[in-house]
């Protein structure tokens, strides 16, 4: 598959009819595996990360259906492409930024990305709409499965998969689950379920992880430990906390329309009015003014638009997809009133 | 315990006021004394702080010139850029990773997942491991049964790994 193909086609992660899909946008599962018998990427030569990326090209697409998966090269690609694989979090930031040859395989329906030559050799991550943690790790560990057939893994018997960094040792599995909390951050109680959250050993992040901030009340929570407990462990142990979350934020929501209905409803239906007729807009308001939408569209407040449009703004919205979708290099003040534009051909209100 | 102003949130702050030799209990949540003008100061152990950062630094400190034969980086090296330079720095570093690994995962031996190729002896070894594991648990319970089959298990899977 091309890859503008990609960057214009529906991400299928943000697809609505996930389960929990009012408050989970999407669940990822992400392993971490090195190569035997050689060092991690901090200490290769460049002709030994050549070496690498190319022995793993093959290995992976010989180990994959090669029809149904494509490789690309981050070091052949546009800066405008780099950004947008990120903002569809189909690669990672320190690989869009990383130097010499590095590469990712894109699975079917961008619902599988396997980089290579990150921080670790191999990043293998899969995502599912809403909340599915059992059916997306089955699915990498299936992958895994296949891979380790024709490339020996680094591993210990005492630690288990061994990783650059030693934070992801052990199974090297990383879950994490994409929640729109806008009620739990109106009615004040994010901190609480965050302080919460610390304790059990997981970490809270933005929509666009590590050390970014919740941009449209959208956060993502991820296991931190991943040494000292099964897989299934610590599937469960996240799978139970955003359980509780979910009923937190569905109680929070239930407050809004009992204590404060008009409030509720003046604050999506502002929110509505300016995404469909603002002319120049930043990227901070639209992912506020999509949060309250979303957030009336899941709580009948909204009716007659497509929550599935809305979503995909969230992404289309975003930088890179911008100059992409306008095939130039736009400034920040261009940016916004091109931003202005899409959402309200998206919405149908141009 | 509710807040005794809004009646709403929890209490979080509670103060002893004395007031014309009048003793005075208030329980407010952080947002109605922030109202009254109550001075919040965060709870902050300055002992936990120094503790830590001490720790830390005798960790790097009493380590910072174990150097890996293999790829050639120092512990000083690693705690500056937080990556490793190649597998063999697990058993180089073995001793302060040992507190990095409480740290971080609360843990320090792994219990899932077993690589198939990986070398059939470290699979059988972590599988020996485990069913040595569930053995003790098994005599501790006083299931003898199942302590009997797991001995002759653990037995088979010896003697195979020998003669292999």
């Amino acid at each position: 598959m091309k890859l503008d193909k990609i960057i214009t086609s529906p991400s299928s992660w943000l697809k609505p009819g996930g389960p929990n899909d009012d408050i989970v946008l999407s669940t990822r599962v992400r392993l971490a595996r090195n190569v035997a018998g050689r060092p991690f990427l901090s200490r290769l030569n460049p002709d030994e990360q050549n070496d690498l990326e190319a022995y793993l090209k093959q290995a992976v697409l010989a180990a994959l259906k090669p029809d149904r998966y494509t490789w690309f090269e981050l070091d052949d690609m546009s800066q405008i492409d780099r950004q947008c694989l990120v903002e569809r979090h189909l690669i990672s930031r320190e690989l869009a930024a990383g130097e010499g040859r590095r590469g990712v395989a894109i699975g079917p329906k961008q619902r599988i990305a396997i980089m290579a030559n990150e921080e670790d050799h191999l990043r293998l991550q899969v995502y599912a709409p809403g909340l599915q943690l059992q059916d997306a790790w089955q699915e990498a560990d299936a992958i895994d499965d296949r891979l380790e057939a024709r490339v020996t893994f680094t591993f210990s018997p005492n630690l288990g998969y061994l990783t650059a960094c030693p934070t992801n040792v052990g199974t090297g599995l990383r879950a994490s689950v994409m929640l729109h909390l806008p009620a739990l951050v109106l009615t004040r109680q994010i901190e609480k379920v965050f302080n919460a959250v610390a304790r059990l050993r997981l970490a809270v992040r933005g929509l666009y992880g590590e050390g970014t901030q919740a941009t449209g009340d959208i956060y993502q929570i991820s296991n931190q430990a991943c040494l000292g407990r099964t897989e299934h462990d610590i599937l469960e142990t996240l799978g139970t906390v955003i359980a509780q979350i979910i009923a937190y934020e569905k109680e929070a929501r239930g407050a809004l329309v009992t204590d404060s209905p008009t409030a509720l409803d003046d604050r999506v239906m502002r929110s509505w009015a300016i995404l469909t007729h603002a002319r120049i807009i930043s990227s901070e308001e639209t992912l506020a003014l999509l949060s309250a939408v979303r957030l009336g569209i899941h709580m009948k407040r909204l009716k007659g638009v497509n929550i599935g449009t809305v979503n995909e703004l969230f992404l289309t919205t975003r930088r890179g997809h911008l100059q992409k979708l306008r095939g130039a290099e736009l400034g920040e003040s261009e940016r916004d009133g091109a931003r202005a534009e899409t959402i309200r051909e998206r919405l149908g209100t141009n | 315990m509710l807040c005794e102003r809004c009646h709403k949130q929890q209490a979080t702050i509670h103060l002893t006021e004395i007031l014309k030799n009048e003793k005075r209990e208030r329980h407010l949540c952080e947002d109605c004394a922030r109202e009254e003008g109550i001075a919040i100061k965060a709870q902050i152990n300055l002992q936990d702080i120094l503790s830590g950062m001490l720790e830390a630094h005798d960790n790097v400190g009493r380590n910072a010139n174990l150097r890996c034969p293999d790829c050639g980086i120092t512990y000083a090296e690693f705690r500056s850029q937080g990556r490793l330079g190649c597998p063999h720095d697990y058993d180089v570093f073995a001793e302060p990773l040992r507190d990095v690994f409480e740290k971080v995962h609360g843990a320090t031996e792994h219990i899932g997942k077993l690589p198939h190729r990986a070398g059939a002896d470290s699979r059988g070894q972590r599988e020996l491991l485990q069913l040595r594991r569930q053995l003790q648990g098994a005599v501790e319970a006083e299931k003898y049964e199942e302590a009997a089959r797991l001995r002759d298990l653990i037995h088979e899977k010896e003697t195979a790994g020998e003669t292999r």
